[in-house]
């Protein structure tokens, strides 16, 4: 497929972009009430970490502190962890890649002159803007009834650093789950190793709890892996956790990930193809 | 159909027929079994671990509300033996029921000459989700040995707690079944409710805490609404305070709620009745 020119792909790329956009504006009702609704469990969190800083400071809520953080800070943290996982998260990718190969649909990527790859990076990045268009709207909500717990306003370079970190965070949690979805080529049924996957990437990626809670060798140990930069390093920048001078550090350090990541994937999409035989039309 | 006696049928018989039809079935997949029993045993691990790691930075959840570590492990193990009868009785049945409602299959159901609530509260059980109910037991017994181990107040068994504790753990399920079938007979007016079942899993979240949790500032209004309207809040609540600190009469309002509990258990079961007899005659087949 040599001859197919620049302008010929970006317009091929920008129909793959539309298309995706318009089917999922279709279900927005939907999407807002959702989004809404994903917020509830932040009330329980709220309540039981006011529970927690009260009885470790002895009612002086306001003025304790658990591991860095005050109350204010773990509300913030788990709102902020929110919108990191509504960057990171890809509902249904590892599960869509895998049956596609299963069920042979992916024959599909290899007749026409498209990257599958391309094709589902260029598809979540649809979802995912229709998916901020429409909650935008609740977030706004949330974070405007919950600005109290919010520290100060922060500086420029944070802002950047955290816009940096959530992009990243939505490839990394693209090629990630994409690995897993790949891992199909071998094993027909990958949906427990999924939900095991899940499991251990809610715990680790800090959507559950602040890591800086974890006792210090574990907290060194999750920070030797990526997980931590789909959900607490955005939350963390924001809220002043990374010193300044760490920032671009660790901003490389999950560049590098992601690197190792996409070359991850791109060889276990080709050597999975190497294995597959398509049949059939 | 000879006799008005032999149409009676023996409710105890068929539910045991029902379950053991189900266990065929599951016998089936039997790696399917294993995977599930892995996947929540992984579940209850990470559960307990962030627990843990809270109780590492605080002595207990709430200032003198008595929930310190291995009292709070004994309302999580609560929990999981109250979501895994739930889920293993009830779940599958209700998410059919809205099933059955959307494709007009109810239609069979109807005709059959049993109580039709019954049929189709009862038709399937999930065996493996009782793998929750042997971890919850698990980590109860752990953790009850913990604190039959402790210098100050050491744990007792008494004769009243096990007796109380099953009758409220049985009150907590019937509170969560009759919500949940409010919820899938709601499919006769909504047609589809997927956001339903999500909302189901928001409102059962609230009853994953202790009460006390919600008693201060604009946490009033929701204490009040999940313990007398909705009361989610008693499910787990109850039979955990009762087996955790059978001896702790702190407050007085311990007997009262405890037989509020039984009130709210019969109540909901009786407001499930009503609003599923509703929904019957609500109901018109999806055919022609």
């Amino acid at each position: 497929m040599g001859t197919v020119t620049l302008p010929t792909k970006a317009s091929i790329w920008w129909t793959i972009y539309r298309t995706a956009l318009a089917e999922r504006l279709a279900y927005r009702g939907d999407f807002a009430l959702g989004t809404l609704m994903r917020f509830l469990p932040i009330i329980t969190q709220i309540f039981l970490w006011w529970a927690i800083f009260d009885a470790a400071g002895g009612g002086a809520v306001g003025s304790t502190r658990l591991a860095g953080y005050s109350f204010h800070d773990m509300v913030a943290y788990y709102l902020l962890s929110m919108l990191g996982r509504a960057f990171s998260s890809m509902p249904g990718l590892a599960s869509t890649v895998s049956k596609q190969i299963r069920e042979g649909e992916i024959n599909r990527y290899l007749i026409q002159p498209i990257d599958m790859i391309g094709f589902l990076l260029l598809g979540r990045v649809a979802h995912k803007t229709a998916y901020y268009a429409i909650a935008i709207g609740p977030f706004a909500l949330v974070f405007f009834l919950c600005g109290n717990y919010f520290p100060a306003w922060p500086e420029v370079d944070v802002w950047v650093g955290m816009f940096l970190a959530l992009v990243f965070a939505f490839l990394l949690g693209f090629f990630l789950d994409l690995c897993i979805g790949l891992i199909g080529f071998w094993f027909l049924e990958v949906s427990s190793l999924l939900f095991v996957y899940m499991l251990l990437n809610f715990f680790l990626s800090g959507h559950m709890f602040p890591l800086d809670l974890l006792p210090p060798f574990w907290r060194q140990a999750v920070g030797y892996l990526p997980f931590q930069y789909l959900a607490y390093f955005p939350a963390a920048i924001y809220l002043g956790k990374i010193p300044a001078d760490q920032l671009w550090y660790h901003l490389g350090i999950e560049a590098c990930w992601l690197v190792a990541v996409i070359a991850a994937a791109r060889v276990l999409y080709a050597r999975g193809l190497k294995r597959y035989s398509g049949f059939g039309g | 159909m000879s006799s008005r006696q032999s149409t009676r049928p023996d409710y105890f018989r068929v539910f045991l027929t029902f379950a053991r039809n189900s266990l065929v079935r599951d016998m089936m997949f039997r790696t399917n079994f294993l995977i599930e029993a892995i996947t929540s045993l992984s579940w209850a691990i990470m559960n307990v671990g962030f627990y843990w790691i809270v109780f590492e930075h605080t002595p207990s959840i709430g200032q003198d509300t008595g929930w310190g570590k291995y009292e709070f492990f004994v309302f999580l193990g609560t929990t999981w033996i109250i979501n895994a009868l739930v889920q293993a009785f009830f779940m599958p049945n209700c998410e059919e029921f809205s099933e059955m409602i959307r494709t007009g299959a109810l239609d069979f159901a109807l005709l059959k000459p049993i109580d039709t609530q019954f049929l189709v509260s009862f038709r399937k059980v999930h065996w493996s989700s009782l793998s929750n109910l042997l971890l919850g037991i698990g980590l109860l017994v752990l953790s009850l040995q913990e604190l039959a181990h402790r210098p100050v107040q050491p744990w007792r068994l008494s004769a009243s707690v096990c007796l109380l504790y099953p009758l409220y753990i049985l009150c907590g399920v019937a509170i969560l079944y009759s919500l949940m079938t409010c919820l899938a007979a709601t499919s006769v007016w909504l047609g589809r409710n997927q956001t339903l079942y999500d909302f189901w899993f928001y409102i059962t979240n609230f009853s994953r805490y202790p009460m006390e949790i919600y008693r201060r500032g604009w946490g009033i209004p929701l204490w009040f609404v999940f313990t007398f309207i909705i009361p989610v809040l008693l499910v787990v609540n109850v039979p955990a305070r009762i087996l955790a600190q059978p001896v702790s009469g702190k407050s007085g309002s311990e007997w009262p709620l405890a037989a509020f509990t039984v009130l709210a258990a019969a109540g909901s079961v009786l407001a499930s009745r009503w609003v599923f007899r509703r929904a019957l005659a609500a109901y018109r087949s999806a055919s022609s």
